[in-house]
């Protein structure tokens, strides 16, 4: 399964966390510190895996966004390039031409997408567009449903 | 296309503005210490319509690093809310600010079971989300006959979630595997992508954890096989299409299931043995996404029990990874090649080539993994060449990678040498080359390996003076080198050797050579100890009175030398010179050959022999036992020898 996923800028600024087991906050900053410092540090052409621990740890730069993905042992790196990618592809679509101030200023709506493409640590749907009908659909529940959410639930 | 379904929240990316055009640290924190303060008041108050944007402030705020603990009943509150809206920014506020160690996360267990059985898809999605996120063990427990229903009832879109829900259940909670085994098992049946990526999930996590669970679901292995065709061969599925690979997401995990199913058996391996062989010849190796499924393939290969052939065919696609421009790719190829080396041996000899040229790449991942399998691949039959390409990335590579690269050459030296000279010559190689990065031991093994190599005495000596007289920085080097010109000086001397060139060397210019490194600061302590003890060894086989006074003065300078073990060691030689010049000679003789007995053995322990054999000597040639003091001093000395 995954571990976690961060996004943070060339800075060293969390831009998103998440985590697929329990961890506490003074762990979780104690591995957004380790990540931060380990993957700014590396050079420009080496190659995007890392060990961490018992941990790989795929990182994959996007203009002045950094990805980092962290997966059990047993699970395939490339195919951890191409969830980050994948992830990439979706926010795209979102946004249009996503850049960073997009996920700064529209976190949660970030948040969402990642929810309907990743669960418990794993794939949750491969089709792209399943994932965009299905944000798409909820963001419309949000606008004009409101009405209907307040009904009774049966 | 733009999205603009979505109105962005206002308040939201006001405070975000109004944080990130902060000038300092200090003016940043005053500025969320009052948005904090101001969300704080919001959710005291009664129903506003801004519950929403105040909570997502929060969130934000947490993400910066900063306290938000105090939102966590907020968040409790809004997933109760009937808003849709509400329980999203609720939902979300609980995943990142709950976990199961939280006493609040509790109280939302009834929101989540209400929320399960929502008439509204969105707000069911909401909850198993939450329940996979960071569901306890109690929580899960609880609710796991709600995901077995929906796992069996309910929309392709609630199937998908529900099945990954029951996968961190059977993490949290390992006997409720049972629970949701039958459900698992006609998932497979499944047309929807999502759905069926979940079943596999499930079924590898229920197999990973009970091997009677894992011995029924082998029956299923036509049924994955059949579903794996259909993604290989069929048609152009846009929905699921990436780069020409038919959803390989989906793919990957099905291999990895057949991995898991076919291990140890050979009647579930032969049912998926064309189905591999099929996946590896006809996918398109062009970009990472064709090449992330070969490698998977590549491993469900060798750890089932497949047809030699099929395996051949594994080790080759690696061996093409190893030829591929993408690093990645190469440093993939470099890590699965080391875990069969042992059981794949011969396959992969057969790349010996390419991992060779690796030690060449310019990423030092890839380096490093080049050097352990290339060490790994030496054999009797490839010694020689092997040992040419290690040597010759041993003068140039990176600093961190010496040390490792050292000892492996001379572990594998030491194995497949063809012969002593062959031996020796390796050894003084890469002792010029990267003496300062080998191992302590290496000193008393080569001096060991010397002297069992009794035809090479006079080659290895006048090789190890001419390593000397070019360079005395590398300490090993020096001190194997005065080792040998104190213990084969007068094979030095004399001139002519069988093995190299002559070239004439007087008394005057070994004893130059060692006064050098006496005197040099470059030189350790302990180089310094093994250069006076050689000076003084010279004394026997020197025959001009000018140069044993030479000796001799060199030898009393140190007597009065700061460091206390060669003033002990002057000091005794002095002695030698004065009072015991009888017993010199015999002090002094040639060393007789260092048995290797235990790993690292000792200082003193190794002279045990040698001593007596001293003694023996002594009463056989009719000498006197020499008083008890003296014996004491002898054994001092020669222990000196052996350092």
């Amino acid at each position: 399964m995954m571990r976690f996923l961060l996004l943070f800028s060339r800075q060293g600024k969390l831009r998103l966390q998440k985590w697929f087991t329990p961890i506490s906050e003074r762990e979780k900053k104690k591995i957004i510190r380790d990540m931060t410092s380990m993957v700014l540090a590396r050079q420009p052409r080496s190659c995007n895996f890392l060990h961490w621990k018992d941990l790989k740890i795929i990182y994959k730069r996007y203009a002045s966004l950094y990805f980092c993905l962290a997966i059990e042992n047993q699970e395939n790196e490339l195919l951890a390039l191409e969830v980050i990618h994948r992830y990439v592809e979706l926010l795209d679509k979102y946004f249009g031409n996503v850049c960073e101030l997009d996920i700064i200023f529209n976190f949660e709506k970030a948040y969402f997408i990642l929810d309907e493409f990743l669960m418990g640590g794993e794939i949750q749907e491969t089709s792209k567009q399943m994932v965009n009908r299905s944000i798409e659909a909820s963001d419309m529940l949000q606008e004009t449903m409101e009405e209907y959410m307040s009904k009774p639930a049966f | 296309m733009h999205h603009t379904a979505m109105s962005p929240s206002v308040p939201l990316q006001e405070m975000i503005r109004a944080i990130r055009s902060a000038r300092t640290q200090c003016e940043e924190r005053g500025v969320i210490q009052r948005e904090c303060a101001a969300i704080r008041a919001q959710f005291r108050q009664s129903d506003n319509g801004g519950r929403s944007h105040n909570l997502a402030k929060l969130l934000y705020v947490h993400m910066l690093g900063y306290p938000a603990h105090f939102g966590q009943m907020e968040c409790v509150r809004m997933i109760a809310s009937p808003r849709y809206s509400e329980k999203r920014v609720g939902y979300l506020g609980a995943m990142m600010l709950l976990d199961e160690k939280q006493d609040a996360s509790l109280l939302i267990t009834n929101s989540i079971k209400n929320d399960l059985s929502h008439s509204n898809q969105y707000v069911q999605s909401l909850a198993l989300c939450t329940l996979a996120c960071m569901g306890s063990a109690e929580m899960c427990r609880d609710l796991a006959p709600e995901i077995d229903r929906l796992l069996r009832a309910s929309n392709s879109y609630i199937k998908k979630k529900a099945a990954l829900c029951a996968v961190h259940i059977v993490r949290k909670v390992h006997d409720l595997g049972e629970l949701f085994t039958p459900a698992a098992r006609s998932l497979l049946a499944e047309k929807n992508h999502g759905v069926l990526h979940g079943a596999v999930v499930l079924i590898t996590e229920l197999c990973e954890r009970n091997q009677e669970t894992l011995e029924r679901f082998r029956k299923t292995v036509p049924d994955l096989v059949q579903i794996m065709k259909g993604l290989v061969i069929s048609g152009y599925s846009p929905e699921h299409d990436v780069a020409g690979i038919s959803d390989p997401f989906l793919q990957v995990r099905i291999l990895r299931l057949l991995r898991i199913l076919g291990r140890n058996n050979e009647g579930a391996s032969d049912a998926m043995n064309d189905l591999l062989a099929q996946v590896a010849t006809n996918t398109d190796s062009t970009k990472t996404v064709g090449n992330a499924v070969l490698y998977e393939t590549v491993l469900t290969v060798l750890h089932i029990k497949s047809e030699s052939g099929l395996r051949v065919l594994a080790v080759n696609i690696l061996g093409r990874f190893l030829l591929n421009n993408d690093r990645n790719i190469r440093y993939i190829a470099m890590i699965s090649l080391q875990k069969i080396v042992g059981t794949d041996h011969n396959a992969v000899q057969r790349h010996r080539g390419t991992i060779v040229d690796c030690l060449k790449d310019q990423d030092a991942s890839v380096k490093r993994r080049a050097l352990d399998l290339s060490l790994a691949l030496v054999s009797a039959s490839n010694v020689r060449s092997m040992m040419k390409e290690l040597l010759l990335f041993l003068s140039s590579c990176p600093p961190e990678l010496r040390a490792q690269a050292a000892s492996g050459i001379f572990n594998a030296a030491e194995r497949y040498a063809p012969s002593q000279r062959w031996h020796i010559d390796t050894i003084l190689h890469v002792l010029t080359t990267a003496g300062g990065d080998v191992r302590d031991e290496t000193v008393p093994n080569l001096i060991q390996l010397i002297t069992n190599a009794s035809e090479l005495h006079c080659y290895t000596v006048h090789k190890l003076y001419r390593a000397l007289l070019t360079d005395i920085s590398q300490q090993s080097l020096v001190q194997v080198a005065c080792w040998c010109i104190g213990e084969y000086g007068d094979l030095l001397l004399r001139g002519e050797c069988q093995e190299t060139e002559p070239v004439q060397v007087t008394e005057d210019d070994v004893l130059d050579a060692l006064e050098t490194v006496l005197q040099s600061h470059m030189s350790s302590p302990a180089t310094r100890g093994f250069a006076l003890t050689a000076t003084m060894k010279l004394r026997t086989p020197l025959s001009l009175t000018a140069n044993t006074d030479r000796i001799q003065s060199i030898v009393s300078i140190y007597g009065s030398c700061i460091d206390v073990e060669l003033q002990q060691r002057a000091v005794e030689y002095n002695a030698l010179f004065r009072k015991y010049d009888h017993m010199r000679a015999a002090v002094l003789e040639r060393m007789p050959v260092i048995e290797k007995n235990s790993p690292g053995h000792t200082n003193g322990e190794s002279t045990g022999e040698p001593i007596k054999d001293i003694q023996t000597l002594k009463v056989k040639q009719g000498e006197p036992l020499l008083p008890q003091q003296p014996a004491n001093q002898v054994l001092t000395l020669t222990q000196m020898h052996v350092v």
